[in-house]
């Protein structure tokens, strides 16, 4: 207490500037004339009785030092004084300041930047109270190499039972068609438990969630919508409680709207901005009936129990998955090995950003640490121009500390005025920087900059500055004044030890450069071949528009309901489609048809014959389409028939499958004429009728996913695609699009147009950004690589212009010379690739990865850098070489 | 002559206090002379560095400070103990009465005691 007063008293005093030197001078006065007047009275002479009045007050300088510091605080005031001292220094040599700072800004302006992604997703990637408490729950099958396959009813209420969590709640994605407003418009859409945002504890803006306890088996007609959509659609109106909305049909009543700044979580960007959720006991219509082996929920997530950790939850969970299995063998069998996985709810978000992400920030907290390095270079070579003057003040006195901390002060400064450049820099281009960031991003909209990362970029400012800050003026503090004063005559303005630096510094540098240019290089090699990659399909004039057809609650309105139903209304697209401008080619197909669309869509899989028990389910990626998809999109047949308009309503049900469908489960016999039963429903056996080539349509990474597709005439998809080819308008695409649907059914909202070629690369974003930034950084890296080595060298020649000159008076030839300095340069670009070539190797094994197609080991990568690097180093030692080379003897030698 | 005994800060202080506390305001040279007469020249006190502690003091809340008149008409700063700085004095009294009837209790023990 009576500390933090005193403090606070000083501080005061401090901030004011109240000087107590007068109080002080005459209180001493007072003292001493009242000391001197009782010394006459003892008899002394007036001269004699003023001696003894000093003499016994002590030390009058020292009195006033300590008055002082208890009057204020001296350890700020050093502080500023140092500051100010650092501040007319930098302002003397500004071409040293403005490059110091400069590289600074560029070093913690970028790693601000991508921590700031890093703060908004990895570190929170959960925008809910008690993030570590979600889980996601995934079924899976490993006996069939099954995962994630989604659970039924009868398990989701079983886990809500169990104790072990607060609230389960399934969850499902999808469209939904808002009508009844102008135009008829799809609304992302996730239909889910009651209990799920009581999962997520988030509360509403307006109005209510869901009640957990409701038990309505099937939607019970309550919305809660997102800010969004309020303001969007509904104009922000604040009555809108217990308006009602039409949503495929049927009638529901919106009861809540959430907060602006909340976000769904979820897999897929479209789940991330779902705008629309519904409440459903998922046990009656429009859903199938609640049996155990129907596994229809794609998704499940909940609340932990308060104070249970996951691996707790997860083993009272796998003793439940046991009994559970005792007691229903006919659902579980042993040969599918059912368990139940619990993954942190984050994990799902951010995971498959994870690695990425640390990638770059590990790539631009090299960037930043070559700065470091340059900078720490740029000090050394002041100082020792700088030497005289910090052996001139040791010599009179200066304690090694107090110059060393006046040091450190200048590089903080220097570091902290890079920061805040590097910040204003950010705040300038931010909205240019997150147009890079690709879509995909999960939490994209989150990305600020926040306190948090403020104080990020204040810290790595602090860090960076001591750390290059450490060098010089460890070396200052190892000055010896004498030898260093009686050198300075000499004219020589290095020591060996400070050349011994420069050179690890340097060496280190290129290191550090070596690796982000061999990442860099390995991400390109992977971009540029997942690029040229052979798609197997031909995108090019290729635009696919989507529709999603209504599922109304009750199935006996829903018009679409049956193949017979839903294959009219194909039909009557392709009849119209040919008339639209430009359009050549048009094929109708469900959601998963459209090419490197990330969907999820394994469908469950049974083979006549193969299977022991029927109820034994493979998966396979599925999609339907029509006939003249194949000819649009190129995909050449290899055996059998494609479909043909007679593979109808009324036919049999007939499949066409990939190669690698084919190579999968009938390695040895001919797939034609095999039947296959697809869905978790009942379904009739699907006869196998052709076989056609793979194409990269799921991934661009994977060759040969089997893959297998139905008669679009034959299904019941909700979710359609239109392709178009030829020579199209996209600007015009949507809205004839939308005129040829809704000419057909006017309630049917058209969306999501997009050029096939954008859909490659844009499934390239992630990739692309990736590779970009680390060459971005791996240029910088390599620029500054190439100038710190030139310091070096220049330095170097500039220290050995007398040695030179001997030399050469001495009939060394000019072309020795030159060898001279860049055999110094190579030395030090061979030790550094050395290293660097082992710290890229233990690099590129950690983001093996990220790679596509090539080795983290590849030769020509790995050689090919390592020869850029040191043409780089070697062409930054030919400037100093050449000036080496033509010193002139006489000049030298009279320079001393 | 004998090398006279340091004065350890904390001592000083108390002393201080207990001066204003005995003889109410005082300025800057009384207290000093004070402390010298009852000390009886025993302690080597450079009388100046009574000044940065009474300033701390005051920074504390011990004691307070005003200016005021001499005896010999002079402007002087005249220092005063706060309530605070009673409530001070009196914790410190009671702890060195403390510390030092143990000190005492250490010297009084003879060997054939501890046997």
């Amino acid at each position: 207490m009576k500390f933090l007063l005193r403090f606070f008293v000083r501080l005061s005093n401090f901030t004011t500037g109240r000087r107590a030197d007068r109080r002080l001078r005459e209180e001493m006065e007072e003292h001493l004339a009242l000391q001197v007047d009782e010394n006459l009275r003892a008899g002394m002479t007036p001269a004699e009785a003023r001696r003894q009045a000093v003499l016994k007050f002590g030390s009058v300088e020292r009195i006033r030092e300590e008055y002082h510091s208890e009057q204020s605080l001296p350890f700020i005031e050093n502080l500023l004084r140092d500051l100010r001292y650092a501040m007319r220094q930098l302002a003397n040599s500004p071409g040293f300041a403005i490059i110091a700072i400069l590289t600074m800004a560029l070093g913690i302006g970028a790693t601000t930047a991508i921590y700031s992604v890093v703060d908004a997703t990895l570190l929170h990637p959960l925008p809910y109270p008690h993030p570590e408490q979600l889980v996601r729950i995934e079924d899976d099958l490993p006996g069939v190499g099954a995962r994630d396959i989604g659970l039924s009813v009868p398990e989701w209420k079983d886990f809500q039972r169990s104790g072990i969590f607060q609230y389960v709640s399934v969850e499902g994605s999808g469209s939904v068609n808002l009508t009844g407003s102008s135009q008829p418009a799809r609304i992302i859409f996730k239909p889910v438990a009651p209990t799920y945002f009581a999962v997520l504890g988030v509360k509403p803006e307006l109005g209510r969630v869901f009640n957990p306890d409701d038990q309505t088996p099937g939607f019970n007609l309550e919305v809660v919508i997102s800010d969004g959509l309020w303001k969007r659609d509904f104009g922000a109106d604040p009555h809108i409680l217990g308006r009602s909305l039409r949503l495929d049909n049927d009638v529901y009543h919106v009861v809540g709207v959430m907060p602006a700044g909340f976000h769904d979580q979820g897999r897929t960007t479209d789940e991330r901005n779902t705008e629309l959720w519904a409440a459903a006991g998922f046990s009656a219509a429009p859903t199938p009936p609640p049996v155990r082996s129907s596994r229809f929920i794609p998704g499940a997530i909940a609340r932990l129990a308060p104070g249970l950790t996951i691996a707790a939850a997860q083993s009272r969970l796998d003793a439940l998955v046991a009994s559970l299995k005792k007691q229903f063998p006919a659902d579980y069998p042993p040969e599918s090995a059912w368990n139940v996985r619990l993954v942190p709810l984050s994990e799902t978000v951010v995971g498959n950003v994870r690695q990425p992400l640390m990638l770059l920030l590990g790539a631009v907290g090299l960037v930043l640490l070559i700065g470091c390095v340059n900078v720490a270079n740029l000090l050394l070579a002041r100082a020792s121009a700088r030497g005289r003057e910090m052996a001139i003040r040791q010599a009179l006195g200066a304690a090694k500390t107090r110059l060393i901390r006046q040091l450190l002060t200048e590089s903080l400064l220097l570091s902290v005025l890079g920061g805040i450049a590097g910040l204003g820099i950010l705040f300038c281009t931010k909205k240019l920087l997150l147009q890079m960031v690709p879509s995909t991003l999960p939490r994209l909209n989150d990305i600020s900059i926040s306190w948090g990362v403020l104080t990020f970029a204040l810290g790595v400012s602090v860090i960076a500055g001591a750390f290059f800050g450490l060098a010089p003026a460890l070396q200052a503090g190892r000055l010896d004044p004498s030898h260093m004063l009686r050198q300075e005559g000499r004219g020589s303005k290095g020591s060996r030890s400070q050349t011994r630096t420069r050179s690890i510094l340097v060496v280190t540098e290129f290191a550090l450069s070596l690796v982000l240019m061999i990442a860099a290089g390995l991400l390109l090699r992977s971009f540029w071949d997942l690029f040229k990659v052979r798609l197997g399909f031909d995108p090019e004039n290729v635009m696919a528009v989507r529709l999603w057809l209504p599922v109304p609650n009750d199935p006996t309105t829903d018009i679409y309901g049956s193949a017979a139903k839903e294959a009219p209304f194909i039909r009557e697209i392709m009849h119209r489609g040919q008339s639209l401008p430009g359009v050549t080619e048009i094929a109708v197909g469900s959601l998963q048809s459209i090419p490197l669309n990330h969907d999820r869509n394994l469908i469950t899989l049974a083979l006549e014959g193969s299977d022991r028990r029927s109820n034994l389910q493979h998966q396979v990626q599925g999609s339907s389409v029509t006939p003249e998809y194949f000819q649009l999109l190129g995909i050449p047949l290899l055996r059998g028939r494609l479909f043909t308009n007679a593979d109808n309503e009324n036919a049999p049900n007939v499949a066409v499958i990939n190669e690698a469908f084919a190579r999968t489960w009938w390695p040895n016999d001919d797939p034609l004429g095999k039947r296959i039963k697809l869905g978790r429903a009942p379904a009739s056996w699907t006869t196998v009728a052709g076989v056609v080539a793979d194409a990269r349509t799921e991934s661009l990474e994977d060759a040969s996913t089997p893959q297998v597709y139905l008669s679009s005439y034959q299904r019941t998809d909700k979710e359609l695609a239109i392709f178009l080819r030829g020579r199209l308008d996209p600007g015009a695409i949507p809205e004839q699009a939308r005129a040829l649907v809704q000419s057909i059914d006017p309630e049917l909202p058209v969306f999501g147009a997009k050029r096939l070629p954008d859909v490659v690369s844009g499934s390239l974003a992630q990739r692309r950004f990736s590779m970009e930034t680390v060459l971005l950084f791996a240029l910088t890296a390599l620029l500054l690589a190439g100038i710190g080595i030139y310091g070096t060298i220049s330095y170097v020649v500039s220290e050995r212009t007398r040695d030179i000159g001997v030399r050469i008076a001495l009939g060394a030839s000019r072309t020795s010379i030159l060898q001279m300095v860049l055999r110094q340069g190579l030395g030090l670009a061979i030790a550094g690739a050395t290293v660097g070539l082992l710290g890229a190797l233990v690099v590129s094994h950690l983001m093996a990865g990220l790679l596509y197609g090539v080795s983290p080991n590849d030769p020509v990568t790995f050689a090919g850098v390592t020869l850029v690097l040191t043409t780089v180093a070697l062409a930054a030692c030919y400037i100093p070489a050449r000036r080496a080379m033509s010193v002139d003897p006489i000049v030298a030698l009279r320079y001393e | 002559m004998s090398e006279k005994p340091d004065v350890l800060q904390g001592t000083l202080a108390l002393m201080v206090l207990k001066t204003l506390d005995v003889l109410g305001p005082l300025h800057g040279y009384g207290i000093a002379r004070r402390i010298e007469q009852i000390s009886g020249d025993l302690l080597a006190l450079n009388q100046g560095t009574l000044y940065p502690l009474l300033l701390k003091l005051e920074h504390e809340g011990a004691i307070a400070s005003e200016w005021g008149a001499s005896e010999n008409n002079r402007r002087a700063h005249f220092y005063r103990l706060t309530r605070a700085g009673h409530k001070q004095l009196q914790a410190e009294t009671r702890d060195w009465e403390q510390t030092a009837a143990i000190i005492a209790r250490f010297f009084e023990v003879k060997a054939e005691d501890l046997s």
